[in-house]
């Protein structure tokens, strides 16, 4: 299957621009994610690569051919929609066969590929169905059954779970990450939601304002995320920011701010050592503080909590640590005072910092 | 109490009042003083008391009147013509025209214009350039070295000249009702038919023209309703003639009261285009209630397959 590139792709609308130059190579049979909040340029950049929006300068190469002059037909790509956009007059049959009409393929071969796409979709009871007689999880099913009918070479997804209730969102995204196990195929998938991006991603491209801020394995993005915003952005509950300046005491490396004081591990402080003195943000993930009455005074955080939520197995606590907010997970079997103050240590490894102006990782 | 009560249930009717009493007076009682006149003998002179009645003889009388069924044939054949051009010509420019290319609104505004002019203008401006000789029409086809077409004069041409004028006038009515229709449509729907690989023609039969149905069935029953009704531009244009070749039903109930003096015939004439028109408006909200049904049978399954 073939290999997209996009090379300086820009998008305006008149003068406002919204898309400020996108490099990006994807390899074969890649399922690459685009993720970033609402208004970041990932769908109007798949929809560039869809041919739906045209290229104001730049260029995209499928197989090495620029394809930016093309018609969407000429692309080889299936689409599926975010409000599924089937056609409303057509059964699911005529629905998935749609393409393969238009092809002209003999009936026959239509109706065998339609039956074997709609047995692995569950469809095979409402074919004869209109896309109104359907339920939500169905038509969504449809949408990717007329995609797979196509048997193209890439294929595209414009947040197709996010008009799915919680629950059917969580089984279709099982089930997608299934599908793209069995088919081989180029999958570009845009999104809002990180946890679609982690859970489904071979590349995550992370965007915000029109810019790629970082793009990577969903595991290098987790661990080494390039900026502020990254880091932010992936992982659930949110990763902490604390202000605070990095100082140097006695060859050891702190970083140091209003009511903590934390010693940097050797790696990280061979790396900060430069810094000497610059503002900066500490970022740490809940995941990587742990309650512990016992830890070390400069390898943890003392906080106060400020509410706390039960959800079950575990309590997320929002807590205030000298005037900044942390957040912090606790097995909920733990005792704990809830009018004192906690001390949690903070896993050496998962200490991240960020230049405090630029958010660019130190 | 008991009282407040009966107030509270009398209150609709008497916020429907002044709408019941208007539709009484002004749509009711000139209906029945119609059918009652359609079964007398009744000349302008005599006041209606003092009218004969004569029974269904003015009925029976319409089925062999051989004028009568000539303008109803005439009546028929106008309104399936106009109709039919205009539906083609509406629908098409609306196609040609559903997208964005600079000055569109104007462009949009100048061709629903002629909607908006009154029938006897439009009647007179035809009038005028059908004129055998300083007329535009054969002052251009003479210019050009052509005989000039005898527009008003010759059955056939007198005609097609009616048949221009009105849909010159009422393709407007479709085209921004279609135009309406095919803007409302899912964009998404659209784009997946161009991923699917669709040619604009075939996005136009497979899908805008098969989601435009509904609207385009409506809009097809409310210009045919009109169509057979009209009566001022044809007026004005033809007076009917020449001989009946043009002579529409609604033209004809004019004369037979004008000329003829008629009244209880001219009645009989009224019912009987009514009840026509009748069983076309039945047959639009027939389509409607079917229409609806089918959505709410549709959004049930739905519901039942979400359970």
């Amino acid at each position: 299957m073939p290999k997209i590139v996009l090379e300086g792709l820009v998008k305006r609308y008149g003068s406002f621009e919204v898309l400020h130059g996108i490099d990006l190579e994807m390899e074969e049979d890649e399922f690459t994610v685009f993720v970033g909040p609402s208004g970041c340029g990932k769908s109007t950049t798949l929809r560039m690569i869809a041919g739906l929006e045209s290229v104001t300068e730049g260029e995209i190469y499928i197989d090495g051919k620029p394809v930016s002059q093309l018609e969407p037909k000429a692309r080889d790509l299936a689409m599926v929609f975010q409000d599924y956009a089937l056609y409303p007059h057509m059964n699911v049959a005529k629905n998935m066969s749609f393409a393969l009409r238009l092809q002209r393929m003999p009936k026959a071969e239509i109706d065998a590929k339609i039956s074997a796409v709609a047995e692995t979709l569950g469809l095979t009871d409402f074919l004869h169905r209109k896309p109104g007689e359907l339920s939500g999880g169905q038509r969504q099913r449809v949408a990717m059954g007329r995609a797979l009918t196509r048997d193209s070479s890439t294929f595209l997804f414009d947040e197709p779970l996010s008009n799915l209730d919680a629950k059917l969102r969580g089984q279709m995204r099982a089930e997608l990450a299934l599908m793209s196990q069995r088919v081989k195929k180029n999958m570009i998938y845009v999104t809002h939601d990180q946890i679609e991006a982690m859970t489904l991603a071979d590349r995550i491209v992370v965007m915000n304002g029109g810019y790629i801020q970082q793009q990577g394995s969903p595991e290098e993005l987790f661990k080494n995320p390039a900026n502020k915003f990254v880091a932010g952005f992936l992982g659930m509950p949110p990763m902490n920011f604390l202000d605070g300046e990095i100082t140097e005491k006695s060859g050891e490396i702190f970083v140091q701010g209003q009511g903590f004081s934390v010693k940097l591990s050797h790696q990280k402080a061979e790396a900060a050592r430069a810094h000497s003195g610059r503002s900066v943000t500490l970022g740490v993930r809940p995941s990587d503080l742990v309650y512990d009455p016992a830890a070390a005074e400069d390898q943890s955080l003392l906080v106060s909590i400020i509410v706390s939520e039960y959800i079950g197995a575990q309590t997320v606590l929002l807590c205030d640590c000298g005037g900044q907010k942390v957040e912090v997970e606790l097995k909920s079997t733990i005792p704990i005072d809830r009018n004192g103050q906690l001390r949690f240590a903070i896993n050496p490894e998962g200490v991240h910092l960020f230049d405090k102006k630029t958010e660019i990782a130190l | 109490m008991n009282i407040a009560n009966k107030a509270n249930r009398l209150t609709p009717y008497v916020f429907m009042a002044p709408a019941a009493i208007i539709l009484a007076v002004a749509l009711l009682y000139p209906i029945g003083y119609m059918i009652y006149a359609s079964f007398l003998d009744w000349s302008p002179s005599q006041r209606i008391g003092e009218a004969d009645f004569v029974g269904l003889r003015n009925y029976v009388n319409l089925m062999h009147d051989a004028a009568f069924r000539e303008s109803f044939w005439v009546t028929v054949k106008f309104a399936a013509v106009v109709v039919t051009l205009e539906m083609f010509i509406g629908v098409g420019l609306a196609l040609l025209l559903d997208r964005n290319i600079k000055g569109m609104s104007f462009l949009r505004t100048i061709f629903i214009l002629p909607m908006m002019i009154a029938p006897i203008v439009v009647g007179l401006m035809w009038r005028y350039m059908y004129h055998p000789t300083v007329g535009i029409f054969n002052r251009t086809l003479k210019d050009w070295g052509f005989e000039g077409i005898p527009w008003l004069s010759d059955s056939t041409w007198a005609f097609v000249a009616v048949v221009m004028a009105d849909v010159w006038q009422w393709t407007p009515f479709i085209f921004i009702l279609s135009l309406a229709a095919m803007q409302s449509l899912p964009r998404s729907a659209l784009e997946a038919a161009e991923i699917d690989g669709a040619s604009d023609m075939q996005k136009v039969i497979h899908i805008k023209l098969p989601l435009m149905l509904p609207v385009l069935i409506v809009t097809l029953m409310l210009r045919l309703i009109d169509a057979f009704k009209v009566l001022e531009v044809i007026m004005v244009l033809t007076n009917g003639g020449p001989g009946l070749s043009t002579e529409i039903v609604a033209m004809r109930i004019f004369r037979t009261a004008q000329e003829f003096q008629e009244l209880g015939e001219a009645a009989a004439m009224s019912n009987t285009l009514l009840m026509v028109l009748m069983a076309l408006t039945i047959g639009m909200f027939a389509y409607n209630k079917m229409q609806e049904g089918r959505a709410a049978k549709m959004q049930a399954m739905a519901a039942k397959g979400t359970a």
